[in-house]
């Protein structure tokens, strides 16, 4: 079996973290992995993409397009962005909140996001909103969206994870001051 | 043997410290730079690891080692391979006694880099052994077997892998440490026939590098890497010749296919022809998938010549495969899919979407470089001026609304560039932006050339304290060194004025009416004048509280906006809104606003 997982949004949102848990999750499963991200734009309000593949008989990190079991997106616009990835049939969870870029203030440009969800909406079948923004209100951490994010993803199935594998390799991971706080928000389902 | 989830440099380090690393030095460069930053990070101090001051200075203390009879790793990327092809080209001719491995990234795209240059073109011309890896676990198997190879024949060897190979990540067997290689160097013998490079060394040693090399392409031909996979459909006379990363994505593209026959070229110098003509056997056509130049294209129509081979060749030369740029999975299986006459992958048909915002790089909120264009810019204006840039996060300084560099070349450049502009236009008042550790790196011959040869210019130093674009490593001016010590920095000001510049002065460009008072007043001077800029990258700061904006004071005129473009500033809804996820407080838009609306960034608790 092979999954091909893509994640995506703007530098900054924890999106290379979240594929080194999936990755660090697999691993922990004795499932082959292998991944790729953009490098360095992380500081720089740049688009932030990683592909991650797991199972046998994989050549190379990234995929073609119409191959992505999932995509993850941080941010609308980006999802949207990446959506030729998706293989028919395939999930989509997005984040609802958008991320203005520079060029856009600049601009005076008229991007909100909700363009793009409609359009993923009217494209795709398998459509989860995620409402980043409320869940990190409600949980009080602006760095746990990847938390959120993740957990929306793995309930939806798509991944050969439950939320319990993910949360035990986190746990494994992340600070013990910070365990409650990824749990909250990897179980988070507002 | 165990499992881990690396990267591909780091794998690479891995590699080489499991062959017996002696010594590391490189100068950081994306995509090397995880190399030597792994190798330090895995050190148990029996390693040197130093960032040396440019590639150059890294290349020749890595041949001093290998001397020495230590295994060493020089790094870099690949126009790095440029400013060191001095020592490399004599190297090769002097050869080593320890295991030598120059690692040289290259990057098709280019991604991050100045040319789309091949550096197994740099293997023939230097006549180097080179090597090609192609995934993160063969770039870990590799490098150990390129430091054999190195010591065997006593030459420094090219490992050259690609942005895709040294950038992916994969779960790939490592050795446990007791399996490690320990090589205890045996130290420097004298021997000045062998060491010290003169003509008659140097004509004895040309004959021994080509016998070398010619057998090198012999053994190369029966390197269990360079692989030819049969098709399992014998009546196809079609082949297809790869590499690198380049071969994974052909591998992907025939998955469940029977044919064509696949060449994997691991070892692109000496080219292993005996291999290629087995290959080529009884073929009629073969393309090449290769990124960058077209090297065994090339050397396949070689081979079909002097062998008197059919086989019709194609690939970039032929307009077969992309000149330029990166292949990526779709295109491979785009070339293969016209090549073997099957079904094109259909297009995606889908809705057009909306228009996606573009997010170009952008200096980050509280970058202090921001504050010294913008100084720089507003002492100028209305003035005839030319701005030369340089390589580092300031080459953002070029996007709107700053637009303050006007050429970039590549490392160190700019300070002559800015000297000749001057010669032709000397009305024209002439600004140098450098970075700090592209200062040390190979702008400080540039400034003994400009102040002897009477430039009349501004040479600008924009020191953050530290080597920003590639990740914040230390150079002789941080007075940290890649073993942990703290050491004597090297003052910038002090070497300005050491080479004969007269106006040395330092500000902090964040103090932005003092700042333009400084260019408004040095500039005026004739002669090569320096300003050094000096302010910690915002991202190793803890920054200030965000500013807050006076909703009261503030007109949305928007100047902040329009004349920074900060990404801790942004519109929402028709007003001016701090993003306070990015602010760092730096406090630059406060001084621009002319109704004193913008506030907040007191010291942070």
């Amino acid at each position: 079996m092979q999954s091909n997982i893509l994640i995506c949004g703007v530098g900054g949102q924890g999106i290379v973290l979240t594929s080194k848990l999936i990755a660090a999750t697999a691993m922990e499963h004795d499932i082959p992995v292998m991944s790729a991200e953009t490098i360095g734009m992380a500081q720089k309000g740049g688009s932030v993409f990683s592909f991650l593949r797991l199972g046998d008989d994989i050549y190379c990190p990234m995929f073609p397009e119409k191959t992505a079991d999932i995509i993850i997106g941080f941010e609308p616009a980006e999802a949207v962005r990446m959506l030729p990835y998706l293989k028919d049939g395939g999930q989509v969870v997005v984040n609802t909140h958008p991320i203005m870029p520079v060029t856009a203030t600049l601009s005076g440009s008229d991007y909100t996001g909700n363009e793009m969800l409609d359009y993923l909406q009217r494209n795709v079948k398998n459509v989860v909103l995620v409402d980043g923004n409320k869940a990190i209100e409600e949980i009080g951490s602006p760095k746990v969206l990847n938390m959120v994010m993740l957990g929306a993803a793995v309930r939806n199935g798509v991944l050969p994870f439950s939320v319990d594998d993910i949360e035990d390799t986190m746990k494994k991971t992340v600070k013990p001051q910070f365990i409650e706080l990824n749990s909250k928000a990897l179980r988070y389902n507002g | 043997m165990h499992k881990e989830f690396l990267m591909g440099n780091a794998a690479i380090a891995r590699g080489a410290i499991a062959a017996g690393l002696n010594l590391v030095a490189g100068y950081p460069g994306t995509p090397s730079t995880e190399v030597l930053e792994t190798t330090a990070k895995t050190n148990d101090s029996s390693i040197y690891v130093e960032w040396s001051v440019n590639e150059k200075a890294a290349m020749e203390l890595g041949a001093g080692a290998a001397y020495s009879g230590a295994r060493s790793m020089v790094t870099m990327k690949q126009v790095g391979l440029n400013v060191a092809s001095d020592p490399l080209m004599s190297l090769a001719y002097i050869g080593v006694k320890g295991g030598m491995v120059i690692l040289v990234a290259d990057d098709p795209g280019p991604i991050s880099s100045q040319t789309e240059q091949d550096t197994r073109h740099f293997a023939s011309f230097s006549k180097l052994p080179c090597f090609d890896p192609s995934s993160v676990q063969e770039a870990y198997d590799m490098i150990q077997e390129a430091f054999e190879y190195s010591e065997k024949y006593h030459t420094p060897v090219l490992f050259r892998p690609t942005t895709r190979v040294c950038h992916g990540y994969a779960s790939i067997e490592v050795k446990d440490k007791e399996e490690y290689k320990v090589n205890k160097p045996e130290g420097f013998i004298k021997d000045s026939s062998k060491w010290v490079i003169f003509p008659r060394l140097s004509y004895n040693a040309h004959i021994h590098i080509e016998e070398r090399n010619a057998e090198l392409s012999k053994v190369f031909s029966e390197y269990e890497r360079n692989i030819i996979t049969e098709a399992g459909d014998k009546s196809c006379r079609r082949g297809i010749a790869t590499h690198g990363i380049s071969y994974t994505y052909t591998m992907e593209a025939l998955r469940g296919k029977s044919a064509p026959r696949v060449f994997k070229v691991s070892t692109p110098f000496p080219f292993p022809e005996q291999a290629a003509v087995k290959f080529l056997e009884g073929l009629d056509e073969v393309l090449c998938i290769e990124e960058l130049d077209p090297i065994i294209e090339r050397e396949l129509t070689y081979i079909c010549g002097k062998y008197h081979l059919p086989t019709k060749i194609l690939g970039k030369l032929t307009h077969n495969v992309k000149t330029a740029g990166e292949n990526t999975c779709a295109t491979v299986a785009a070339n293969i899919a016209e090549f073997m006459g099957w079904e094109k992958p259909a297009a995606i048909e889908a809705e057009t979407p909306p228009a996606l915002p573009v997010r170009p790089p952008v200096l980050c909120a509280g970058c202090p470089h921001r504050a010294s264009f913008f100084a720089v810019k507003e002492a100028m204006k209305g003035k005839k001026s030319v701005f030369c840039g340089d390589i580092g996060c300031y080459t953002l300084g070029n996007a709107m609304p700053l637009d303050m560099v006007d050429t970039c070349l590549c490392m160190g450049a700019g300070v002559n560039i800015t000297q000749g502009i001057g010669k032709i236009e000397p009305d024209t008042s002439c600004f140098a932006f450098v970075g700090d550790s592209t200062f040390f790196a190979s702008a400080i011959t540039g400034a003994v050339n400009a102040v002897y040869n009477q430039a009349d210019m501004t040479l600008v130093v924009l020191d953050n304290s530290t080597t920003a674009m590639t990740g914040h490593q230390p150079h002789p001016g941080t007075g940290r060194t890649m073993m942990g010590e703290v050491v004597e920095k090297v003052s910038i000001q002090e070497v300005l004025k050491g080479v004969g510049v007269k106006t040395v002065e330092t500000v902090n460009p964040l103090e932005l009416s003092k700042a333009i008072d400084t260019v408004k007043r040095v500039s005026a001077e004739k002669g090569v004048k320096a300003i050094v800029f000096k302010s910690p990258c915002a991202v190793l700061i803890k920054g200030n509280k965000p500013a807050v904006i006076n909703s009261e004071k503030c007109t949305s005129c928007k100047k902040c906006i329009k004349t920074l473009g900060c990404p801790g500033i942004v519109l929402r809804d028709g007003r001016v809104t701090i993003e306070n996820s990015l602010c760092t407080g730096c406090g630059l838009c406060s001084q621009v606003c002319p109704f004193g609306a913008i506030g907040g960034g007191e010291d942070a608790e």
